[in-house]
């Protein structure tokens, strides 16, 4: 932008002038000075690179003097000299008139909705003040579909076409596509086929951005409740790093406001009888990943032609399952390291039923997770024993706000509590892992000390950390550089991925996560409206929380030593690899035409 | 993909294969594309759209989206003799729907389908320039004129 002279332009909208860059809109003008426009199609992520203004549901319409027909405020430029009503008459009514259109094809199901409260659609009814609905007439109706993560509701779309944008653009998937005409369009996988039978990776960022209840979460809310009242089972819950910074949200709290005890003691009162945390499996997870990342390494500099280098970190189901479908070539080159959710349940069914003397059977692991992928993950048939899943439930952040609203539980005025042991203790590199960087960060912290023997004087790796879509960064391991590649949402790890393809990728070690942000992102987190500075203030408040931390690094973790020690033997050992790996399977063909 | 009845063979997967080509395999130009590969196959099978969305390098859901915006699209194929039947204003106005609903009636399909024996299809036109006879059907390249409701039935007779 240096030296770039920007030409200014002077509109006066509502009666007030003001002056704004050439090529900006009505909408964005409008916004500088105060006046906010009602929307409902555009959604501006600009700063994560996520963009959506087709100008389609014109909600967003102005008067320009001069000019016969309404504009809409979203893609019209602003121009010089240009006078502009946001709320004339004319402009009122036209705005109504939209919307009664599109309520009078939408079931009335807001009472038992699950986007209630959160619906863009409903608290713009309310705010253009709508009582009665003029038009009557056919509603379009089509078959929900429901998959391992996600509901789709086409009945509710709005056809405003967001979840495109994320599916094709940001995601690079391509699950999703507006189909048919009319009165019969709706967003929907190729030849409508049900969701299961597409490419899609659960991410759940078209739930995030979905302006209505069209697409939602598979819930399980229930399940747990009827298990957690069941006398002969025994409930034990774990609850990733991401959760604890965004929980808050639900209860009126700051963007960014850590609630780790309060999540704690909200999850003891619920009755879940031990209280442990996805961290710890966090740690586990460094541990495996990072002894595989060694191996591989040293292999490399001893002249192996072999080897696999970059390693993909694989804690992303929704990552996992996009490679699966994408790559199908390459699927010797991420990590065989389970997600730390799965770790936790691998660990708690074969290692803490015993040590409690509970039965596998009678041990439901439930999980809080910021994703909807994880629904499907515990779903995959590789992470069951006989039929009986490592993972029973995972719910996400919201459907835990939602639980703890339903149980009368105050969260606001809860003390603080801690976690229970011994699957209840982590390190700061474990809360990390909740952001894009946090689990490449956490594995080099540990990498670093196993392979040199000297101990870190900075644990902080700040040339890691950002929230730039893909960047590289190198760390200086005792003269060996090692070279570090990370991505965030699926459309960027695409490129790297045709990058080591081609054999161009000069990285060591590459981290993932399907979701803009990482799992601060993640589409089961309480929604962000669109706003970045929400992502922003639960990325700041994950790097707070480690700091806090008194061990900051997965390999000093007290229980992981004990656990190592009392079961496992050493890291990637045989029994390691029984539980805590995976292998990843070529899903071309499971997208198929009845 | 086991579950695709129509199956190209080798020489239709290069001409379709070609027929991307001669488009730079440029998905700006993926109604184009579509449009030639409609005039090979006579329709639009799923592993057709499947191979275009390959080649130019889109999801084939963004391919089945654009296939089902456009009614000149299908996805079924033409019948043994396909039926059109006008319906443009003049054919319209003299009863060309009531024909068309004898049709439907008969046949048991609707417009856009074909039957499940594979010998008849049926479409709509828009005017073919034949208005002193409307109403006006056409099957294969056969124009009927001033055909009634009652009539319907010996014009198939022709077809059976
Ligand atoms: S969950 Fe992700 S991959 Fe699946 S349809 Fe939604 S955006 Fe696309
Ligand atoms: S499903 Fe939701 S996000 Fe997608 S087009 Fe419909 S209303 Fe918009
Ligand atoms: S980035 Fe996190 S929240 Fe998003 S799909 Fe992956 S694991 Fe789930
Ligand atoms: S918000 Fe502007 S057209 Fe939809």
């Amino acid at each position: 932008m240096r030296n770039q002279i920007m030409e200014l332009v002077k509109i006066t909208i509502d009666g007030k002038t003001v002056e704004v860059e050439k090529g900006a809109t009505i909408y964005d003008a409008a916004k500088l000075i105060g006046i906010d426009i009602p929307t409902l199609c555009y959604m501006n992520m600009g700063d994560m690179n996520i963009k959506h203004n087709p100008g389609g549901c014109r909600i967003c319409v102005v008067e320009v003097e001069g000019r016969r027909n309404l504009a809409p405020s979203c893609v019209t430029p602003v121009m010089n000299g240009m006078v502009v009503n946001t709320h004339s008459v004319r402009v009122l009514n036209a705005r109504r008139t939209v919307l009664e259109l599109m309520l009078s094809d939408h079931p009335f199901d807001c009472l038992v909705c699950a986007k209630s409260g959160n619906c863009d659609l409903q608290s713009l009814a309310q705010r253009l003040g709508i009582r009665e609905i003029p038009f009557q007439g056919e509603q379009s109706t089509y078959r929900k579909d429901t998959s391992p993560s996600i509901i789709r509701d086409m009945d509710k779309c709005i056809m405003c076409r967001r979840c495109e944008t994320m599916c094709n653009q940001v995601q690079t998937v391509g699950a999703l596509s507006a189909v048919n005409r009319g009165f019969q369009a709706v967003v929907a996988p190729a030849f409508e086929m049900n969701l299961d039978h597409s490419p899609c990776t659960y991410c759940g960022q078209c739930i995030s951005v979905c302006p209505t209840g069209a697409l939602t979460e598979v819930d399980h809310t229930r399940q747990v409740i009827n298990a957690l009242a069941d006398p002969k089972k025994t409930v034990i819950v774990q609850t990733a790093p991401a959760v604890r910074v965004a929980l808050g949200e639900e209860f009126g709290m700051e963007p960014g406001t850590i609630v780790t005890g309060k999540m704690a003691a909200a999850l003891r009162k619920l009755g879940f009888n031990y209280v442990f945390d996805t961290d710890f499996a966090a740690d586990l997870t460094i541990m495996e990943e990072g002894t595989e990342l060694l191996g591989r390494l040293n292999k490399f500099l001893a002249g192996d032609k072999k080897v696999k280098l970059p390693i993909l970190t694989s804690c992303c189901p929704a990552w996992v399952k996009f490679f699966e479908h994408n790559f199908p070539d390459m699927l010797d080159i991420p990590s065989t390291a389970r997600s730390p959710q799965q770790m936790f349940g691998a660990i708690a069914k074969n290692y803490f039923a015993e040590k409690i003397n509970v039965k596998r059977e009678d041990l439901v692991v439930v999980s809080i997770m910021p994703c909807v992928a994880k629904k499907y993950e515990c779903s995959r048939e590789e992470f069951s024993t006989n039929g009986n899943p490592d993972v029973d439930y995972s719910l996400s952040t919201r459907e835990l706000a939602q639980f703890i609203k339903q149980a009368n539980i105050d969260f606001n005025s809860l003390d603080d509590e801690d976690f229970d042991r011994p699957l209840g203790e982590s390190t700061g590199a474990a809360v990390i892992f909740g952001t894009t960087g946090g689990v490449i960060e956490a594995a080099v912290r540990t990498a670093y000390e196993i392979h040199t023997g000297k101990k870190l004087d900075k644990v902080d790796f700040q040339q890691i950390r950002g929230l730039e879509n893909v960047r590289s960064a190198s760390v200086d391991v005792d003269g060996f550089e090692l070279k570090i590649g990370i991505a965030h949402g699926l459309g960027n790890a695409r490129k790297l991925l045709e990058d080591i393809r081609d054999g161009k990728s000069e990285f060591h070690a590459i981290e993932i996560m399907a979701c803009p942000g990482g799992c601060i992102g993640g589409g089961g987190q309480p929604y962000h409206h669109g706003d970045t500075s929400i992502l922003k203030a639960r990325f700041k408040a994950i790097y707070r929380e480690d700091a806090g931390k008194t061990i900051r690094k997965s390999h000093e973790n007290p229980y992981i030593i004990q656990l190592y020690k009392e079961f496992l033997g050493k890291p990637c050992s045989e029994l390691s690899h029984h539980l805590l790996h995976t292998k990843y399977f070529d899903r071309q063909d499971d997208v198929f035409v009845d | 993909m086991s579950h695709i009845k129509f199956k190209l063979n080798p020489e239709q997967l290069t001409e379709l294969k070609e027929v991307c080509k001669s488009f730079n395999n440029d998905k700006g130009e993926l109604i184009n594309v579509l449009h030639k590969a409609q005039g090979i196959f006579g329709y639009l099978p799923a592993e057709v759209q499947e191979v275009v969305a390959k080649e130019l390098k889109i999801s084939v859901a963004q391919v089945y989206g654009v296939v089902t915006f456009y009614s000149f699209f299908s996805m079924m194929p033409k019948g043994q003799h396909p039926i059109s039947i006008c319906m443009g204003t003049a054919c319209y106005v003299r009863g060309g729907e009531k024909v068309l609903d004898e049709f439907k009636r008969i046949l048991n399909i609707q417009v856009g389908e074909t039957t499940p024996d594979g010998k008849y299809s049926m479409s709509c036109l828009r005017c073919v320039g034949a208005c002193g006879l409307a109403p006006v059907v056409m099957v294969g390249d056969k124009v009927y004129g001033r055909v009634a409701p009652d009539g319907v039935r010996d014009i198939l007779k022709n077809y059976e």
